[in-house]
C-alpha cells in the first residue's frame, strides 16, 4: 500500500497528489511514468511523474478527473492509501546537448512538461514555454513555469487570461521570427502535439513528444500501447511503455493514435457516470 | 491387482454448450474411486519411463503407489519432494508428449492419465490436508528472484526448501506471472495459483508486487542490498505482430493484451473497471496453446463465433490436442492453410464522427497450401495464387509469439542474449554473469509452464553449490 502524504485541488478538474513511494522517488526522471490501482478492484492507469522529492521518499502527480478511476482516486485524500504504485516505467526525455529549448503544454499535460522545463533550467538551458488551457479556471503551474523559463507564454482558448488562441499561434510568431530552438518538446491533447509538429515542419525544427496511450501493465508485455511510426517512409510499430513515452514528433501516426485512445470512450463514459452516482448516493 | 483396461479413465468435464458461457473450469478432476482406479492402471515398472519424461523429475510410480494405497496424503508428499506447483502442473502440463508419451501402457492401448492423477492428488491435498509446510531453518544465504511466473516461483520455492532467504520481486501487482495473468480460468482457476503462491510463503518466500528489475531496482542493486545469487524469470515479453496493414485498428488486440484484460484485470466481470471488446465476430490468428486460451475466452465472453485463422494445417497446429479438442467442441471454427493479409477498418464516408469509425470491420485473407519443409521440418505454408478473400470480424486477437522483454537486458551490463533477445544461459542456467541465472521464456522465447519449472529447478540446483562451495 502507498499512502498519500499530501493533496492538492490545482483546478476545479486537476488534483496534485504527493505518494510515499521511496523505491520510484529514488529513480525516476523527468519524462517517466508510474502505474497506479487505486483499490483492489481497480484497472491500472499510467500517469506521468510530475516531480519526486528524493529525501522525503515521494512522486508527485498530478491528474486530471475524466474517468472512472481518476473519479475513484479524487475521492482519497491526504492520509489514505493507493493498492498499488510501480515504476518509474518507460525512458526519461533525453535533455542532453539541448541549450534552446521550446516547451509547449497543453491542459494538464503541462504537469508532465513543468519537470522536464525545470530540469533544463537546472542544465542552464534556455527555456521558453508556452502553455495553453481551455479558460483561465483551468490554469495550472503558471508560476511554476515563469521560474523555470526564460519566457512564458500562458494561452487559452477563450481569452478569459493570457492570450487568447492555440499554442500554435506564438509558436508560429516565434518560429517565423527566426527562432532557432535545438527543440521543441511538446506534452499535451494528440491533436495540439499533431499541430505542433505541423507548425515546426516548414522550420525544419525537432520536436519530440509524449505519447500517453491505454496501457495495462507498462513493462512491456501486453502491447496495448503500441503505436505505429513512420520512419523513412517505412512503418515501424513501436511501444510507448519500453520505447517511449517520448518519440520523434515527425514520425508519430497522430491519426492512428487518435482513433485508438477513442477505443473504449463509450464505456468509460459510462463507466464514469456509474461512479458519479455512486459518490452522489453516498453523499445523499 | 492392475487395472488391465485398455482405456484411462474419461476425465470428466462440464458439458460443452454450457461450459461455453462460463468462466468455470472445463475439467472438473477424479474423484476418489476413479484416481484408485486409474491409478491401477500402472504397472510399477522397473525402468519408471515416464519420470524422464517429466522435466522436474518427479517420482511418479511412487506417488501413483500412494494413490492405490488410498494414502493421498503420501502421494502428494512424494509429488511436493520435485514440484513446487502440484496443482498448477496436473492442470496445464503437455503430459500427452511429455511423461505419458513414455508409458509402457500406452504401447498397447492408452498411457496412464499421470496428469490427471497428479491433479487429482494436489486438489485433495489442497482441500483436506491439515498439513502445514514449515519452513526450514534458515542457511544465512539471500536469493533474489526475477518473475514470479512458474520458473521463479519453483526456483524459489526449491531455494526456500534449503533454508535460503528468498524474495520474489514481481513487476505486476499479483503474484503469479502468466499464470494469473495468460491462462485463463476456466482451465487454471486463480484460487489455486494464490493458493500454491501462500504455500511458498509458509516456506518463508518473500513476494514483493510493483517492482519492476531493470527500472525500480537494477540487477547489480540488488546484490548490493545483499543478495549472493539473482535468477532472472521475467517470462516472454512484447507480442509480436504480423505487420500488415490494419494492425493499429481498434478492435485489435494482441493475444497478451486480450488475456491481461480477461484475467489479470477480470474484464470477464461485469462489474470489472477495465474495459474489453465483448461479443461480435472474433478471429484469433495463430495456432498455440495461447491462441486457443484466447478463442475460448472471446467465446466465454459473449462472442457470437469465433475463428482461428492458422496457417498451416491440423496437422502442424501446435497447440495441445485436448485444448483444440475442447475449442472445437465448443464451437470455435478452425479456418486452417488460411493467412491474414490487411485487416479492415470502418469508415463511414458520410459522417467523420460515426462511432464505428476506425473499428476493425473485416480481415482479408489469402488461402494457403504447404510445400516443402522449411529448417525445422515444419511444411512451409505458400500462397495459392488469387485466393483472397475476406472475413466479417469485429475483433481480431493476434496470438503469433513474443520477443523477450527489453527492460533486463538494456539495464544489466555484461548480460549476454542471442540474436532474438533470449538470455544466453549454460546448462545450468548460469548466464555470462557470475551469480546471475535465468530460465524460463526469458531465456528460450515463449515455451510451456513446465519447461520454465524445469529450468527453474535446475537454477536452484546451482544457485544450492554455487553458494555452498
Amino acid at each position: 500500500m502507498y499512502r498519500i502524504v499530501e493533496k492538492k485541488i490545482l483546478s476545479p478538474t486537476v488534483v496534485q497528489l504527493q505518494i510515499e513511494a521511496p523505491l520510484v522517488a529514488n529513480k525516476a526522471k523527468p519524462g517517466q511514468f508510474i502505474i497506479l490501482r487505486v483499490d483492489e478492484e481497480g484497472e491500472r492507469i499510467p500517469l506521468t511523474v510530475a516531480g519526486t522529492d528524493r529525501a522525503a521518499g515521494t512522486v508527485k502527480i498530478i491528474y486530471q478527473i475524466v474517468g472512472a478511476t481518476t473519479e475513484k482516486l479524487s475521492h482519497k485524500g491526504a492520509g489514505e492509501y493507493l493498492q498499488d504504485f510501480v515504476g518509474p516505467l518507460g525512458e526519461p526525455t533525453h535533455l542532453d546537448g539541448l541549450k534552446k529549448v521550446c516547451i509547449v503544454g497543453g491542459g494538464v499535460g503541462c504537469a508532465i512538461a513543468l519537470p522536464i522545463a525545470e530540469a533544463l533550467h537546472d542544465l542552464g538551458a534556455d527555456v521558453t514555454s508556452i502553455i495553453g488551457f481551455r479558460n483561465r479556471d483551468l490554469l495550472i503551474l503558471e508560476d511554476e513555469f515563469k521560474a523555470a523559463s526564460k519566457s512564458l507564454v500562458v494561452m487559452t482558448d477563450d481569452g478569459s487570461y493570457g492570450r487568447q488562441g492555440n499554442v500554435t499561434l506564438p509558436l508560429k510568431e516565434m518560429l517565423e521570427d527566426g527562432e532557432q530552438f535545438d527543440m521543441i518538446i511538446t506534452i499535451g491533447p494528440l491533436i495540439m502535439m499533431k499541430f505542433v509538429v505541423a507548425t515546426a515542419k516548414p522550420y525544419g525544427t525537432p520536436v519530440t513528444v509524449s505519447m500517453n496511450p491505454i496501457m495495462i501493465d507498462g513493462t512491456g508485455m501486453c502491447g496495448g500501447c503500441r503505436l505505429t511510426l513512420n520512419v523513412d517512409g517505412k512503418k515501424v510499430t513501436k511501444f510507448a511503455c519500453v520505447d517511449g513515452p517520448d518519440f520523434n514528433g515527425y514520425e508519430v501516426d497522430f491519426d492512428e493514435a487518435m482513433a485508438r485512445g477513442r477505443m473504449y470512450y463509450g464505456f468509460e463514459r459510462h463507466a464514469h457516470e456509474a461512479a458519479c452516482n455512486l459518490y452522489k448516493k453516498e453523499v445523499q | 491387482m492392475a487395472n488391465m483396461t485398455l482405456k484411462r479413465n474419461v476425465m470428466p468435464t462440464q458439458d460443452a454448450q454450457v461450459r461455453a458461457r462460463n468462466f468455470d473450469e472445463v475439467a472438473l478432476g477424479y474423484d476418489e474411486q476413479t484416481a484408485i482406479d486409474e491409478a491401477n492402471r500402472c504397472l510399477n515398472c522397473k525402468t519408471k519411463p515416464c519420470v524422464t519424461g517429466c522435466p522436474v523429475n518427479i517420482h511418479i510410480p511412487e506417488f501413483i503407489q500412494k494413490i492405490k494405497e488410498g494414502d493421498f496424503e503420501g502421494a502428494y508428499q512424494i509429488i511436493n519432494r520435485s514440484s513446487s506447483l502440484p496443482a498448477v502442473c496436473g492442470r496445464v502440463c503437455p503430459q500427452e508428449t511429455q511423461c505419458e508419451s513414455k508409458c509402457v501402457r500406452g504401447i498397447k492401448g492408452e498411457s496412464v492419465g499421470i496428469g490427471r492423477l497428479e491433479r487429482f492428488v494436489a486438489d485433495w491435498h489442497n482441500t483436506f490436508s491439515t498439513e502445514q509446510p514449515v519452513a526450514p531453518a534458515p542457511n544465512g544465504h539471500k536469493v533474489a528472484i526475477v518473475g514470479s511466473g512458474p520458473s521463479g516461483l519453483t526456483c524459489a520455492g526449491d531455494l526456500a526448501k534449503l533454508g535460503y532467504a528468498v524474495t520474489v520481486f514481481e513487476a505486476l501487482h499479483t503474484a503469479g506471472g502468466v499464470l494469473v495473468y495468460g491462462i485463463p480460468e476456466f482451465r487454471l482457476p486463480k484460487a489455486i495459483v494464490a493458493r500454491e503462491v501462500e504455500t511458498l510463503k509458509s516456506l518463508g518466500v518473500k513476494i514483493e508486487t510493483n517492482v519492476v528489475i531493470g527500472k525500480t531496482l537494477t540487477v547489480d542493486e540488488l546484490f548490493d542490498m545483499g543478495y549472493e545469487a539473482v535468477f532472472i524469470g521475467s517470462g516472454a515479453g512484447l507480442p509480436n505482430f504480423m505487420g500488415i496493414p490494419g494492425e493499429g485498428l481498434c478492435g485489435v488486440y494482441s493475444a497478451n493484451e486480450f488475456l491481461t484484460r480477461s484475467n489479470l484485470m477480470k474484464g470477464y466481470r461485469a462489474d470489472a473497471d477495465t474495459p474489453m471488446m465483448k461479443g461480435g465476430r472474433v478471429a484469433v490468428v495463430g495456432g498455440g496453446n495461447v491462441a486457443m486460451d484466447a478463442a475460448r475466452t472471446a467465446l466465454r465472453l459473449g462472442a457470437d463465433k469465433v475463428y482461428i485463422v492458422y496457417r498451416r494445417s491440423m496437422e502442424e497446429l501446435p497447440a495441445r490436442r485436448e485444448e483444440v479438442e475442447h475449442a472445437e467442441e465448443e464451437g470455435i471454427e478452425f479456418c486452417l492453410l488460411c493467412n491474414p493479409t490487411e485487416i479492415l477498418g470502418y469508415q463511414n464516408p458520410n459522417d467523420p464522427r460515426d462511432p464505428k469509425n476506425g473499428f476493425v470491420r473485416g480481415m482479408r485473407c489469402v488461402r494457403m497450401e504447404l510445400g516443402e519443409p522449411d529448417a525445422k521440418g515444419r511444411r512451409r505454408p505458400v500462397e495459392i495464387p488469387n485466393s483472397a478473400f475476406e472475413m466479417e470480424v469485429d475483433t481480431v486477437i493476434m496470438s503469433i509469439g513474443t520477443s523477450p522483454n527489453p527492460l533486463i537486458k538494456s539495464t544489466t551490463g555484461g548480460l549476454e542474449v542471442n540474436s532474438r533477445g533470449g538470455i544466453i544461459v549454460n546448462e545450468d542456467g548460469l548466464t555470462s554473469r557470475t551469480a546471475v541465472y535465468a530460465g524460463g521464456d526469458a531465456v528460450t522465447g515463449a515455451a510451456t509452464v513446465i519447461s520454465a519449472m524445469g529450468a527453474g529447478k535446475t537454477a536452484a540446483r546451482a544457485i544450492d553449490e554455487y553458494l555452498n562451495r
